[in-house]
């Protein structure tokens, strides 16, 4: 039943669900496809032709949709004869004015900080990929932070949020939707599409055999150890 | 109604192996390697101290939900008069207006989330640690819809948030934050550590004990 004596290339080879820790041999279910574990039905593998200029494509329009959104005004009120726009950026600028600096940093981070700072990493991530060259240092390190703060990044709530703000206050003055609302929209479409294009095992795969360092290797060898669960 | 088809079966687990399973990248090492060599996450077969980060993060959590519901989230000062309120007198007021599905998204957002979460959460843990053998798969899917689901607990923060932004003009109506939110938005970002501290691999535990119990006679 145990295998202790597997050399590196053949751990390679296996892939462990991270939900049930059930172990496979990693066979990519081709493109298009997806490999789910038999048991817990997480998903394990997902490879989709070109996905790596697709988020490429898709995290740089996410970008420029964030940026964009952050500064245009994106809803309007209109009471008592007086127009008044708000940008995000006042959105979140509205708790620092009652003493809240802590939700201001909160709802910045979920909504734009991390966001941007995920595309940014994966953008550091695949844009050497793409291009065939080595990948940088510390790659390893941003794709994992990236897919860390995935949970964190909140744009589609706040989407959300801003439609219930707009009942909330129909009854109370007069609203328009600016143009960062639909920046805003588009980013939740371009996102979820992102996602789907990202399979993290086909990424990892790809880290791996692009730039194994030499002090790598050295450092896995000497990490393993004479292994057996087995009591007899 | 018995869905006995999807009783999971029981199959090699990394452990049984003698192997560690990265949980982020889903490479496996030989047992015993302390950080994934391909993403650098640190390796445990099971996260051991899970179960109490878990219930720390879940406490925490529910101090900051009492308070967030007692207090006022919002503040609004019409002619001189600040009247406050609470998550669910805001939904109430909102069905009052007629607007009864998105008093219904509040409501979910802010009360069936949060609360769905507390018990869900501490059912998985208590289901661990008690080493319960049924429902495997339904506790997981159960695990994977509270990862899923908890972050739109949010949604009313950022209402306010809005609101707050865009109700500035006028000399007539204000909205300001109630401490509420501070407390709201705490309780949120609480559970979702709770639940992403649980290692869902013991569930498949109990499971995986049987073939070693029996092996072994
Ligand atoms: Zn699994
Ligand atoms: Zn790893």
């Amino acid at each position: 039943m145990a295998t202790p004596d597997l050399t590196d290339g053949e751990l390679e080879q296996l892939i462990a669900c991270p939900s049930c820790d059930a172990l496979y041999r990693a066979v990519s279910p081709g493109v298009g496809a997806r490999a789910t574990c038999e048991r817990c039905h997480h998903v394990l593998i997902t490879p989709i032709a070109g996905a790596a200029l697709q988020i490429v494509a898709l995290a740089l329009t996410i970008l420029v949709l964030l940026t964009a959104a952050v500064f245009t005004p994106f809803l309007s009120i209109e009471a008592n004869g007086l127009k008044h726009s708000v940008s995000i950026f006042d959105a979140t600028l509205a708790f620092a004015q009652v003493n809240m600096i802590g939700l201001t940093v909160l709802v910045t981070t979920l909504i734009v900080v991390v966001p941007l700072l995920r595309m940014l990493l994966l953008l550091f991530v695949l844009v050497p990929m793409l291009l065939k060259r080595p990948p940088f240092d510390g790659a390893g390190l941003a794709f994992r932070w990236s897919e860390d703060l995935r949970p964190w990044s909140m744009a589609e709530i706040f989407v959300l949020g801003v439609g219930v703000a707009l009942v909330k206050i129909a009854n109370l003055a007069h609203v328009e939707i600016g143009t960062a609302f639909w920046l805003f929209a588009a980013l939740v479409v371009v996102t979820v599409f992102q996602d789907r294009f990202l399979c993290r095992w086909t990424i990892w795969g790809a880290l791996e055999s692009g730039h194994l360092a030499p002090e790598e290797y050295a450092r896995r060898g000497a990490a393993r150890q004479p292994a057996g669960p087995e009591h007899g | 109604m018995a869905d006995v088809q999807a009783e999971p079966r029981q199959c090699l687990t990394a452990r049984q192996a003698g192997l560690v399973a990265c949980t982020h990248c889903a490479r496996v090492w030989p047992l015993g390697t302390e950080t994934c060599g391909r993403c650098g996450k640190r390796l445990q077969s099971r996260d051991t101290h899970s179960m109490s980060r878990v219930w720390a993060w879940w406490v925490v959590g529910l101090i900051c939900y009492i308070p967030a519901n007692l207090f006022p989230m919002l503040k609004t000062t019409l002619l001189a008069k600040t009247a406050g309120s609470t998550i669910v007198g805001g939904a109430v007021e909102l069905m009052a207006h007629g607007d009864i599905p998105v008093a219904l998204v509040i409501l979910t957002a802010s009360v069936a989330i949060p609360m769905g979460k507390f018990v869900a959460v501490a059912y998985l843990a208590l289901s661990v640690q008690h080493g319960w053998t049924h429902d495997l798969l339904r506790r997981m899917q159960l695990y994977e819809v509270v990862e899923f689901v908890g972050r739109w607990s949010m949604i009313d923060v950022f209402v306010v948030a809005v609101l707050s932004a865009l109700v500035q003009l006028s000399v007539v109506v204000s909205i300001h934050p109630g401490p509420a939110a501070v407390t709201f938005a705490l309780s949120v970002v609480f559970t979702m550590l709770s639940a992403r501290s649980f290692d869902s691999r013991m569930i498949w535990d109990s499971l995986d004990a049987k073939p070693l119990e029996a092996s072994k006679t």
